[in-house]
């Protein structure tokens, strides 16, 4: 029976790549481990092995094809005696096919991949909906909006802030040659050079400090956690080096640093790698704490990140990065840190999320207002110092109020919230403050406890009509 | 005593082995009178300052954590000798020697002991948290081994600026064992950063002689496995001090990267104030007092050459008390951070 060749993934998030080049042609014959063909995506390109033998009896998907989904067959290899009628109805045996990435990354775990123009809905995540975004205070009426990745939009932060300030300089590992873990830095090393983009060794207690002493002596870095999970080798010296160093020095010394890097779950990759640090940080006195989830607050907040005097933790989303939004045309257009933003004004319920929490948040609007629930969205965008006041107003005209967040439930930025509301607004609720949160276990590997485990769309919904009393 | 000197170390009775290269009498280079002064005016203003400061946490006008820096003066006063303006310094909990030495004013040192507004964090920092930024001095660090990665990040800067200082990273035997040490080991010669790393052997962290904590202990050699170069120096001898500053200092500057100097001391006091150094015999702290005390040697170098007589001995004595009782004196009247102060600096 012949065998099919299916288009292979990289990694848990990518959904589709390029088929870049046949190293076959059809009648060849085919050993396993031979390379057959060259697929690409915006991150790598990886070679395809057979993994069976046999002669490639034909190609399905010819090379130059772009956005090949994963799992498509791709071709057709007959087995010993079989012979090309084997394939009129196109039927066959799927195999998977080995896949060699050309440049393997540091880590021996895969940094999962994001196709770049194809914002996909992540596997454990919605997609983000369609909502009209209440405009950005400050951006000038008629001014025109691009569409961009929120990956394209931080690594343009970064190339206009270093453009403007010779201080400013990037290191992290995998930042500069490989042009990042997750092509965040793609470009920089290419603009700026090996002294500005600096890929460091594996070594994140050792750089982190690195970074920090280097601020202490007034220069500006942004170091990047290849993921938020190895930053906790780096713990003290975010807290204890960067974050206190101000309030002991009675003000003589600083560090104007921003440690940013994907933070939260990502897909697929379990306990270790899959956590978020939201509550963490933001437990931290003398850290500013930065969770964006659209692109253009990516854009505006990184760049008041990394001109903040103070050291700034910026808390990115993996799933996030692919994501497209629209990002205002403007030579320099700024976010200020510690302003909530209302995606979109309602009247019955106040949810509020910030990162990949809005984008369940964002849906289950959606799904509310088909019930005639009108919710109130506030991306929170900064952590700390945190905007309770756009909460407090926004509860006093809902009475409601809904947290949705990934992280874990106890001491998490929801128990914050509701704290906070409990305090300013207790006269003004109808119903008890609720939390949706991640569950109170380590993040399990398999596909339907892992979404078992994070936040979903029907979970903020019924959160919202539990509160509503509908 | 485990420090190299004119002759070969003697061993005392505790458990330390430190294989020291004797340096011989005419590798260290004598000092002038003048310098021979200078160092040992710089050395007495520590260790009647930490006297002092002792006195006055016995008194309870010292608070918490209080670790002095006895016995180990000639580390910091020679090392300071072979810097010129704009190079750093850095170091651990252990830090008053290192800030007296960076030229800071002993009245804000005190005062920052009691926990009063005009000491040099505002009263908010304690005695391991003390920074000048105008005199070259970035800390005081309480975590063991955190101010080696920022040390090599002060190295790092000067490298991206393209200047010629140098960053003087203290830290001691115990911090040795820290993982980040290596880390930074290992950035600061890929590198080739200007940093000099100052590892003043004292023989104990905290309680734990060397020998107990360490697998090797010859730790001028720890830089090996990153081809960091590194000398063991007697680092009770002032002279022997400087002399390998100015070498490690030419090394930097002249762009070979990092390097290590394992500065052989010893401390007369406990770890901190509460520690009575019951893990060590009374027998080897009199030695080590007697036959290789800091400052005697310059005292006796002095007067054996004739650079000064008792008198003029005596009169810089009172001099420098002087100067620390008042510093206590100011440190014990200034008033309290005010209330408001509570708030301030926690950003910019």
């Amino acid at each position: 029976m012949p065998i099919q060749v299916l288009m292979p993934a990289l990694s848990p998030t990518m959904e589709k790549g390029n088929l870049a080049k046949w190293h076959k042609k059809e009648g060849d014959a085919v050993k396993s481990g031979d390379v057959i063909a060259e697929i690409e995506t915006d991150k790598a390109t990886m070679e395809v092995e057979a993994v069976d033998e046999g002669t490639l009896g034909r190609i399905l998907i010819p090379e130059g094809t772009a956005d090949v989904a994963v799992n498509t067959p791709i071709a057709m290899i007959l087995g010993e005696g079989e012979d090309a009628a084997a394939l009129k109805d196109g039927g066959g045996t799927a195999r998977q096919q080995k896949a060699a990435e050309s440049a393997p990354p540091a880590k021996a775990e895969q940094p999962a991949q994001q196709v770049n123009r194809a914002p996909a809905p992540p596997p454990a995540a919605p997609a983000p909906p369609q909502v009209q975004a209440l405009p950005e205070a400050g951006i000038p009426e008629g001014t025109e909006m691009v569409t961009m990745t929120v990956r394209e939009a931080l690594r343009d932060a970064m190339a206009e802030e270093m453009r403007r300030d010779s201080d400013v300089f990037v290191m992290g590992e995998e930042v500069a040659e490989y042009q990042g873990a997750y092509k965040v830095t793609q470009g920089l090393l290419q603009e700026f050079g090996a002294r500005r983009v600096i890929d460091t060794p594996i070594t994140e207690h050792g750089f982190t400090g690195l970074g920090v002493g280097a601020a202490m002596a007034g220069l500006k870095p942004i170091v990047e956690f290849m993921t938020f999970n190895f930053a906790m080798q780096a713990m003290d010296h975010l807290i204890n080096s960067a974050a206190k160093t101000r309030y002991m020095s009675g003000g003589q010394m600083g560090a104007s640093i921003v440690f940013r890097g994907p933070n939260g779950p990502a897909s697929r990759v379990a306990a270790q790698h899959s956590q978020d640090y939201s509550s963490w940080y933001s437990h931290i006195p003398g850290l500013k704490v930065v969770a964006p989830y659209s692109a253009a607050d990516a854009k505006g907040l990184l760049k008041s990140a990394i001109r903040d005097p103070n050291p700034v933790i910026f808390l990115e989303n993996e799933i996030l990065y692919g994501h497209s939004f629209p990002v205002p045309k403007l030579d320099d257009f700024l976010v200020p840190i510690g302003k909530a933003k209302i995606v979109q004004a309602g009247t019955d319920v106040t949810i509020v999320a910030w990162s990949m929490g809005m984008t369940y948040a964002l849906k289950a609007a959606e799904e509310l207002a088909k019930d005639n629930i009108h919710a109130e969205v506030i991306d929170l965008r900064t952590l700390k110092p945190m905007d309770l006041e756009t909460i407090i107003e926004s509860v006093k005209k809902t009475g409601r109020i809904v947290t949705v967040e990934e992280g874990w439930r106890q001491s998490g930025v929801g128990a914050e919230i509701a704290a906070g509301v409990t305090e300013q607004a207790f006269d003004w609720l109808d119903a008890p403050i609720t939390r949706v949160t991640g569950k109170d276990v380590p993040m399990p590997y398999a596909a339907n406890l892992e979404k078992l485990a994070l936040p979903s769309v029907a979970e903020v919904v019924a959160a919202a009509k539990a509160v509503c009393y509908r | 005593m485990a420090v190299a000197s004119n002759k070969p170390a003697a061993q005392p009775a505790a458990a330390r082995r430190v294989s020291v290269e004797p340096v011989a009498e005419a590798t260290v280079p004598e000092f002038t009178k003048e310098q021979e002064l200078q160092v040992y005016r710089r050395m007495l203003l520590i260790r009647r300052f930490e006297e002092k400061a002792g006195q006055l946490y016995g008194m309870g006008l010292i608070g918490g954590f209080c670790h002095l820096y006895i016995g180990q003066e000639a580390v910091v006063v020679g090392m300071q000798l072979a810097l010129k303006e704009g190079d750093e310094v850095i170091t651990g909990y252990r830090d008053h020697g290192h800030i007296l030495a960076c030229g800071m004013d002993p009245k804000g040192v005190m005062a920052e002991l009691t926990g009063r507004q005009h000491g040099y964090s505002k009263g908010k920092g304690g005695s391991m948290h003390m920074f000048s930024v105008e005199k070259g001095f970035y800390g005081g660090h309480g975590i063991v081994g955190a101010q080696v990665p920022l040390g090599t990040g002060l190295a790092f800067a000067n490298r991206y600026r393209g200047n010629d200082n140098v960053s003087l990273t203290y830290f001691g035997d115990g911090a040795a064992n820290q993982g980040q040490v290596y880390e930074s080991f290992n950035m600061a010669k890929l590198w080739k950063l200007p940093v000099i790393y100052v590892i003043e052997n004292n023989q104990y962290g905290m309680g734990t002689s060397i020998a107990r904590a360490s697998a090797t202990i010859n730790l001028s050699q720890r830089g090996r496995s990153f081809d960091i170069p590194g000398e063991q120096v007697d680092g009770m001898d002032v002279r022997a001090v400087k002399a390998a500053g100015d070498r490690a200092v030419k090394w930097c500057r002249d762009g070979n990267g990092p390097i290590i100097l394992e500065m052989l001391t010893y401390r007369y006091r406990g770890h901190s104030m509460s520690d009575p150094a019951k893990y060590r015999p009374k027998e080897e702290v009199d030695k080590v007092r007697t036959e290789h005390d800091p400052i005697e040697q310059v005292r006796g170098r002095l007067l054996s050459k004739g650079f000064a007589n008792e008198d003029a001995l005596k009169k810089i004595d009172a001099e420098v008390r002087a100067l620390v009782n008042e510093a206590a004196e100011f440190a014990t009247h200034d008033a309290e951070p005010d209330p408001a102060e509570l708030y301030t600096d926690v950003y910019k």
